[in-house]
């Protein structure tokens, strides 16, 4: 089981009050991740990522176990303890705006 | 008993004001979708329970919302805006050519006739419409397509598709605004588009009278005079008498011809409504007052209108889509502002006073008068 936090207005949108757990299929990427959740909150797409390009938003970012993977590859394998829901895929707004 | 119901979007969130036939005692709703950037909300004409509104966020992109209880409820239907074929590039402001990117919806005009028909004004600008309330848009992309495209350049503000006016008269014909590219209007539907900005004068760019690069701010037709259009540019408030074939310039005695609202009284055609703007790098109005100016002439005499607005001390913007009108009896006017204020007059504008006081910041303010 996949575990996945996302910021609060996306939490709002998909009706969620916090953590998001999902079955993703081995090996376990960000875009397999984005394509579970978007799966099953539909709402969600094109919130994270572009509808079309499928990039990242640019004031959105991507963290796992301490690490930036914003700027890794959509298929790179995400580490062993997201994969295996030791810890959570955060999906992270920036600090920014008023 | 009659009533109004007004529609505000604010950078965050959206709020619903309601009020019988007298407009003194408010109801206020909201905020919805607080947070987000709710650039604009509109309902059908066809079932004025049918609502739309934009939600937008830099983070999180677009959404759009729609409600078929007059904004009690709402549900997220369809936010893909994908520009049809290769998008191409416009200008960027260096004038290096940059590649079409949607950003966001404007502004949302549905159809007169259809509820689930709606039109979306985007950023970068063009035309996408829905056909089945909201769920699916597709571009109509002849205007984007027009010739002139690559040499469309954004305005401050980003390019974007900001005023969409469906003629009551003529089903096929409908006229755009883009800043800073200039007016359209197509006469079959959305599939050609002709630039219609001959008689705009821009001392802003390279030829002042080209047929492409206005900034134009905002647009504004009477129902019953589909032909006559009244337009808030950058610099100078312009009249056409011909659906825009060409226009000239009805200033008159303004205090300044800045400004971003344009609006037509509902029964009087040729009443008018602007708030002037000291100037393009001061958005905020001349001498710290809040005036808004009627012309009931079609323009060239403006008369300012200042009961019950603040006449010192006023630095508060009113953007292009911050104003409206009801059409009940004494027409109402209505406009929101930057400092969060909605301000009404029952009057036709002799009166004002404010409904809301510190709401977020206004972006648009639209008007149902219901039955």
């Amino acid at each position: 089981m996949i575990r996945v936090e996302l910021p609060a207005h996306l939490r709002s949108l998909a009706k969620v009050p916090g953590e998001v757990q999902l079955e993703v299929q081995r090996p376990v990427t960000q875009r397999s991740v984005l394509d579970s959740l978007e799966e099953r909150y539909p709402i969600l797409r094109g919130t994270i990522r572009d509808h079309v390009t499928l990039q990242r938003r640019p004031f959105l970012r991507f963290f796992a176990c301490s690490e930036d993977w914003s700027h890794e590859s959509p298929d790179a394998p995400l580490p062993e303890a997201v994969a295996t829901g030791q810890e959570p895929l955060l999906i992270v707004g920036a600090i920014a705006g008023g | 008993m009659s009533g109004v119901r007004v529609l505000v979007g604010t950078r965050k969130g959206a709020f619903i004001l309601t009020s019988d036939g007298m407009r003194e005692k408010w109801d206020v709703s909201g905020p919805h979708f607080g947070g987000w950037d709710i650039y604009h909300m509109k309902g059908s004409p066809a079932d004025p329970n049918r609502l739309y509104a934009s939600q937008t966020s830099g983070w999180f992109g677009q959404m759009m919302q729609r409600s078929n209880d007059g904004g009690k409820t709402w549900e997220a239907v369809g936010n893909k805006f994908a520009y049809e074929g290769i998008p191409g590039t416009h200008q960027w402001y260096d004038g290096t050519p940059h590649p079409w990117e949607f950003k966001r919806v404007w502004h949302l005009e549905p159809s007169l006739d259809d509820p689930d028909t709606v039109y979306a004004g985007a950023e970068d600008a063009a035309l996408f419409q829905s056909t089945d309330g909201g769920h699916n848009w597709l571009e109509l992309p002849g205007l984007r397509g027009h010739g002139s495209g690559p040499e469309w350049q954004p305005g401050a503000g980003g390019m974007c598709l900001h005023t969409i006016i469906l003629d009551p008269a003529d089903r096929k014909r409908i006229y755009i605004a883009i800043s800073a590219a200039g007016a359209f209007r197509t006469d079959d539907a959305g599939i050609t588009w002709k630039p219609i900005n001959q008689g705009l004068r821009s001392q802003y760019i390279p030829d002042p009278t080209a047929e492409v690069g206005h900034c134009v701010h905002h647009v504004a037709m009477h129902k019953s005079r589909p032909e006559t259009l009244f337009m808030q540019k950058h610099w100078d408030v312009m009249r056409s008498n011909d659906a825009g074939d060409s226009w000239h310039e009805v200033s008159g005695n303004l205090p300044t011809d800045f400004g971003f609202v344009i609006d037509v009284h509902a029964h009087e055609p040729e009443t008018i409504y602007v708030v002037p703007i000291k100037s393009d790098s001061e958005h905020y109005p001349p001498d710290g007052k809040l005036r808004v100016y009627r012309s009931r002439s079609g323009g060239n005499e403006w008369e300012p209108l200042t009961k019950g607005l603040p006449q010192s001390d006023c630095y508060v913007n009113v953007l292009r889509d911050a104003m409206a009108v009801d059409s009940l009896d004494s027409c109402g006017v209505y406009f929101g502002t930057t400092g969060g204020q909605v301000y009404a007059s029952p009057d036709a504008g002799n009166n004002w006073s404010p409904i809301v006081r510190d709401l977020p910041a206004v972006v648009s303010v639209e008007v149902q008068t219901l039955a």
